[in-house]
C-alpha cells in the first residue's frame, strides 16, 4: 500500500530556538587535513541580504564516501566526517560560513563520473519548501565539463553553482531571484 | 516464518535498505510562490527548477540520531528548566515511515513551538504575551526500531504576526525531519484538530490539496491520554518513499 506524504511548511522565522548548534556548521572537525571553508551571502529578490536562513549540506568525503547510516563507499578514513553541515541564522548578515574538505568525484551506477558537489538545502520564512541546489567547484574545469548533471544546466546560468576559489576555500553567492539567480532543482 | 524473521533487523543493509530512487512528489507540497503568503514574493525562484536526477548523494544523508548526542530529557520540554511551564501538559507522539508504509528507524526528530501563551523564547518574537521562565520550546529524540518518537510539551498558543491585518497563525509545533535519504528531509509544522484559525491561516492554506493539507492535523488521542497527568496527541509523518526509476533518473 501506498500512503500519501506529509506536505512540507516553513521553518518560519523562529527555528533559531533549536535547529541550529554550535557545531553545526562543521562537516569536518575543525584541524582535519585539507579542510576549507566555503562561504557566500545570501541574498533575496530585492538583492537584499537574507537575515534568518537555515542551509544544510551534504556531501562525499575525498575518497567518495558518505557518513550515512551505512557508510556508503566504506567508512571515511577522516576522522570525525560527517558530511553534513547545519548553518542557521536568526538575525545574521545573509553571509554563511561552512567548514568542509572538496569531496571526490563519485562513479554512477551508469559509469559516468559525477563531478565533485555538495547538495543543499534553504530553508526560510517565506520559503514554503526548503530550496535545492548545489555547489561545484570552479576550478574543477574537466570533471565540470563531463558531470552529467551540469550538462543539463543552461550554459548561461552554471556560473551560478560554482564555487571559485578564495582564500582558505571557495565563494559562493546563493541569490534567489533577479540577475544571476542561482539555479535551483527539482529533486 | 522462523523467529529470525519477525525480529526488527539490526543491521541495515544498503542494498534492501536503500531504493534506487525516491518518488516524485507532484500536488503535495505548497507552491514556493504563494502570493498570500507575502513573505514568499522575495524568497522563491523566478526561473523553472532543473529536473535533478537523484544519485548517491541525494539517495544518502546523514545519521545524526546515532551520534549519542541526543540527551536524556532532550524529548521532554517541561523539564528543561527549574519548574514546570504554564499550559496544558500534553504528549505528542507518533511514528515515522516512508510512502511504503515501512517505519524510519532510528532517524533524528527536532521540534520547536511557542509556549502556551503563543510567545516565542526569540528576540524577534515582540508578540505582547508573556514569555515563561520555565520553558524554552526546543526538543528532539531519535525514532525507535518502530519509528516512533514521543515528546512531553505544553500545547503552543496561537499568535498574531504581520502578513495581513489581524493576521493569526493556528496553534502549531515545527517538525524537521532528517530522514534516511537527502531526497526525504522534511520541514513541517503540525496542527491541532479544530483550530478555528484555519480557514484564516495562508501558511496553512498554502498547501493546495485539501486532503493533504489535513494530514498535517493531529489527531487527539483518548487512548494516550494519562490520567490525572497529561492529554495526548498523535501525528504521524510519512516521507517520500522509494519509486519507480524513471527514465530521467537514470544518469
Amino acid at each position: 500500500m501506498i500512503f500519501p506524504s506529509t506536505p512540507s511548511q516553513t521553518v518560519g522565522p523562529y527555528f533559531a530556538i533549536g535547529m541550529p548548534w554550535p557545531e553545526g556548521p562543521h562537516a569536518v572537525a575543525p584541524g582535519t587535513a585539507g579542510a576549507i571553508t566555503i562561504r557566500g551571502m545570501i541574498y533575496d529578490g530585492a538583492g537584499a541580504p537574507i537575515p534568518d536562513y537555515l542551509l544544510e549540506t551534504w556531501q562525499a568525503d575525498p575518497e567518495g564516501r558518505f557518513a550515512d547510516l551505512w557508510g556508503y563507499g566504506g567508512p571515511s578514513e577522516l576522522a570525525g566526517f560527517r558530511g553534513f553541515a547545519r548553518v542557521g541564522h536568526e538575525d545574521g548578515d545573509g553571509s554563511f560560513e561552512l567548514l568542509t574538505v572538496k569531496p571526490g568525484p563519485l562513479t554512477m551506477p551508469s559509469g559516468a563520473i559525477a563531478a565533485p558537489h555538495i547538495d543543499v538545502s534553504l530553508f526560510a520564512r517565506g520559503m514554503l519548501h526548503r530550496c535545492v541546489t548545489r555547489f561545484y567547484f570552479a576550478d574543477e574545469e574537466q570533471a565540470n565539463a563531463a558531470d552529467p548533471v551540469l550538462a543539463t544546466v543552461p550554459v548561461a546560468r552554471r556560473d551560478t553553482l560554482l564555487a571559485r576559489p578564495a582564500d582558505g576555500g571557495y565563494e559562493i553567492d546563493i541569490r534567489l531571484q533577479g540577475p544571476g539567480e542561482t539555479v535551483f532543482f527539482a529533486l | 516464518m522462523t523467529e529470525a524473521d519477525t525480529e526488527p533487523r539490526q543491521i541495515y543493509d544498503p542494498i534492501i535498505d536503500t531504493p534506487s530512487c525516491y518518488v516524485r512528489e507532484e500536488g503535495v507540497h505548497p507552491p514556493l510562490d504563494s502570493p498570500e503568503y507575502k513573505s514568499t514574493q522575495l524568497r522563491h525562484p523566478k526561473q523553472p527548477l532543473i529536473f535533478l536526477p537523484q544519485n548517491i548523494t541525494e539517495l544518502t544523508g546523514p545519521a545524526l540520531g546515532s551520534v549519542g548526542t541526543i540527551g536524556e530529557l532532550d524529548h521532554d520540554l517541561t523539564r528543561q528548566h527549574e519548574g514546570e511551564p504554564i499550559g496544558e501538559r500534553t504528549t505528542v507522539s507518533g511514528r515515522v515511515f516512508d510512502t511504503e508504509g515501512k517505519p524510519l528507524r532510528n532517524t533524528l526528530v527536532e521540534i520547536w513551538q511557542a509556549n502556551a501563551c503563543g510567545r516565542y523564547r526569540h528576540r524577534w518574537d515582540r508578540f505582547p504575551a508573556p514569555l515563561d521562565p520555565n520553558f524554552t520550546g526546543a526538543g528532539r529524540c531519535e525514532t525507535d526500531d518502530e519509528g516512533r518518537y514521543r515528546f512531553v510539551t505544553v500545547k503552543p498558543g496561537p499568535y498574531p504576526w504581520g502578513n495581513h491585518y489581524n493576521a493569526w497563525r493556528p496553534a502549531h509545533i515545527h517538525f524537521s525531519l532528517l530522514g534516511r535519504a537527502f531526497a526525504q528531509r522534511l520541514v513541517t509544522q503540525m496542527y491541532f484538530p479544530g483550530d478555528p484559525l484555519f480557514p484564516y491561516d495562508p501558511i496553512f492554506n498554502s498547501i493546495p490539496d485539501e486532503a493533504a493539507r489535513n494530514r498535517l492535523i493531529s489527531r487527539f488521542s483518548i487512548h494516550d491520554t494519562q490520567p490525572d497527568w497529561a492529554l495526548a496527541y498523535e501525528f504521524d509523518i510519512y516521507l517520500r518513499g522509494p519509486g519507480a526509476t524513471p527514465f530521467e533518473e537514470a544518469l
